[in-house]
């Protein structure tokens, strides 16, 4: 058997790297300070696909939606194990919502595919929606297991997986092809290999090179990570985009984490003494 | 009969018995359709589960539309998503709120997509409101305003689905109070059989591993939580200590949960769940957005930290600079003396 695997991952801001110098003076965040990293579940995702390849054998593709940058982290994918990759990026896509993502990644998907199996983090740490997986697998209209911790076994065409659910787990089996969701508890994401490390230090996105670069060879070299735009997958424009997103932002407001005025308690007898006789005064304990 | 532009809420089942989350977010609805002037219904789906219907009608549902079918005996993606899909075409409700339980946050995206409706995740609150579209400048009155934490909690966005119908959105645990019940509540019930077929049915669940709750922090009125800065499983001994005397529970942020000091069961936050309690006492803990999100609704908060300028303090009512050992036991011996 040998099973073909694609992995949707994304470059996000480092949210739990709020540093002192990401603060402005008014108490508000400087998004732009953060550190833009892998997502981490989508690292989980990405360990899941590895490992069902060493065990199975097949092929893992790893996909991206972001900016020109965002080849940072598919050159990551690529040192991990990954054995194609590429980058949808496309000034059209820019704004896209859950939904206009899902369709800009479910026509990439069907374009590179057929795919046994597709996996993607159960949600990105910048919006925690964990809607993109799910809108794939519909739009692809095949099946999915959201909240992954375990793949027990692929067999026949079936796997058998154990997800989370509210009150604990189930185990759950699917047919093939499905859509998973893997957790951050799934697995522990291996590093970069030395090899892959010498064998794709060097890979670039065409926007990455000057000009008059020979891409043809780079291409030969397996050196050159494709892009696709909006055109090249097929995808009419108003389905990405703000065209293609249902939701608009009415308003953003930064939450000012600074000065709220508390009472001061102090650590001694008295202190605490005044502290009790105020929360018990307010009932707090009844 | 059709209902115009009704409120709907989707009750999750489990064993039959309703989710409580689903409850919570159908007393939210029911205030946006006072709002509306609309009646509120709940959308039950299941096998035999109409026995929960006059519940559900306590907790304030208006109507109560069950699906009933074989292939909805237990939850599958794909057999839900279809009949309600279906459901919701037929009757075109105006809003449509899923609770943000691992379900709801299972259903609520792949509805949406088949839909092609705008989805909102993890909403912290709702309003009526209007929206001016920026470049027609078409103005939406009576729409559903759907407000969430993003950006780590760092900034809180107001999102709006003003052209397409139902607007969804999910609701996060916790954040809407749980309705009082009343049994003498009256309310419709329509039955309805989806036609599903087996393939429709995409999922097959071998088995279910349910661990019984042992910490009940949603319902706790006191709640002492413990950091990072509590520094070991032995100390936070001593969170369990202070909350088994003021008959409270025991919180934790993430970091104390990673680093093993307590069971993931404790955790408050962003990843964990979100609680109002009327006394939260917050140790060690430096005041990480991702936590706060999850307790800064609590009636009063109480934080002890060694460093003056942690953010904690940004959102505490009374603060204790010193060492959370320390004022633990003060607490404890202070307390026992003041309620002899």
């Amino acid at each position: 058997m040998s099973l073909k695997i694609a992995v949707l991952i994304k470059q996000v801001p480092d949210t739990a790297a709020v540093t002192p110098k990401a603060m402005k003076a008014d108490g508000t965040l400087n998004r732009s300070a953060l550190p833009a990293v892998f997502n981490p579940e989508d690292l989980n995702a990405l360990e899941m696909a590895l490992q069902i390849k060493d065990k199975y054998s097949g092929s893992v593709t790893a996909v991206t939606m972001g900016p020109p940058a965002a080849a940072e982290i598919l050159r990551d994918a690529l040192y991990r194990g990954a054995d194609r990759v590429f980058l949808l990026t496309d000034r059209k896509f820019a704004a896209s919502d859950t939904l206009a993502t899902s369709n800009v990644l479910s026509r990439a998907i069907e374009m590179l595919g057929p795919f046994d199996i597709v996996i993607c983090g159960t949600q990105a740490i910048d919006g925690n929606t964990a809607q993109v997986g799910p809108q794939v697998a519909e739009k692809l209209n095949i099946n999915q297991i959201t909240y992954v911790e375990e793949i027990e076994e692929i067999v026949s065409g079936k796997v058998r997986a154990t997800r989370v659910i509210e009150d604990g787990k189930e185990r759950i089996v699917s047919s093939l092809p499905v859509l998973l969701t893997a957790t951050g508890s799934a697995n522990v994401p291996r590093p970069w290999s030395v090899k892959n490390i010498m064998k794709y230090k060097t890979a670039v996105t065409k926007q990455e090179v000057p000009e008059e670069a020979d891409l043809d060879r780079l291409k030969q070299k397996g050196l050159l990570i494709e892009t696709l735009s909006c055109e090249k997958i097929g995808l009419d424009s108003s389905f990405c985009g703000i065209s293609g997103s249902p939701t608009m932002v009415k308003k953003i407001e930064n939450v000012v984490r600074k000065g709220k005025e508390y009472k001061k308690v102090e650590l001694t007898d008295e202190g605490i003494t005044g502290l009790l006789t105020e929360l018990i005064a307010d009932y707090t304990f009844d | 009969m059709k209902q115009q532009g009704e409120v709907w809420v989707y009750i999750q089942q489990q064993e039959n018995r309703v989710v409580e989350a689903s409850l919570e977010v159908l007393g939210k609805a029911k205030e946006l359709a006072q709002k509306l002037g609309v009646s509120v219904s709940g959308l039950l789906l299941g096998e035999k589960v109409s026995s929960l219907a006059d519940d559900i009608i306590s907790y304030g549902a208006d109507r109560v539309y069950v699906l009933e079918s074989p292939f909805l005996d237990k939850y599958t993606t794909t057999a839900y998503a279809k009949a309600v899909c279906r459901f919701v075409k037929k009757e075109e409700p105006a809003i449509f709120l899923v609770a943000a339980t691992p379900q709801g946050r299972d259903l609520a995206p792949r509805v949406a997509s088949e839909l092609k409706v705008g989805l909102t995740a993890d909403c912290t609150d709702l309003k009526i409101g209007s929206y001016a579209m920026p470049k027609t400048k078409q103005k939406y009155d009576n729409i559903l305003l759907q407000i969430r934490p993003a950006w780590g909690g760092n900034i809180i966005a107001t999102i709006v689905n003003p052209e397409t119908r139902p607007q969804m959105a999910t609701i996060r645990e916790g954040m809407m109070k749980l309705p009082s019940a009343d049994a003498s509540a009256k309310g419709e019930i329509i039955t309805v059989s989806p036609e599903l077929v087996q393939d429709d049915v995409r999922t097959r669940v071998v088995e279910q591993m349910l661990i019984e709750k042992k910490v009940d922090l949603k319902g706790a009125n006191i709640i002492v939580a413990g950091g990072a800065g509590v520094g070991s499983r032995e100390n936070f001994e001593l969170i369990k200590k202070l909350a088994h005397m003021l008959g409270g529970e025991v919180g934790a942020t993430r970091a104390a949960v990673d680093a093993g000091f307590i069971d993931h069961d404790h955790q408050i936050g962003q990843t964990g769940i979100s609680v109002r309690p009327k006394l939260y006492i917050a140790c060690g803990i430096s005041g990480a957005v991702q936590h706060v999100s999850g307790m800064e609704e609590s009636g009063k908060i109480v934080a002890i930290n060694t460093d003056p300028e942690a953010p904690v303090f940004d959102v505490a009512h009374y603060g204790i600079v010193g060492d959370f050992k320390e004022s633990i036991e003060k607490l404890i011996s202070i307390y026992k003396t003041m309620s002899h």
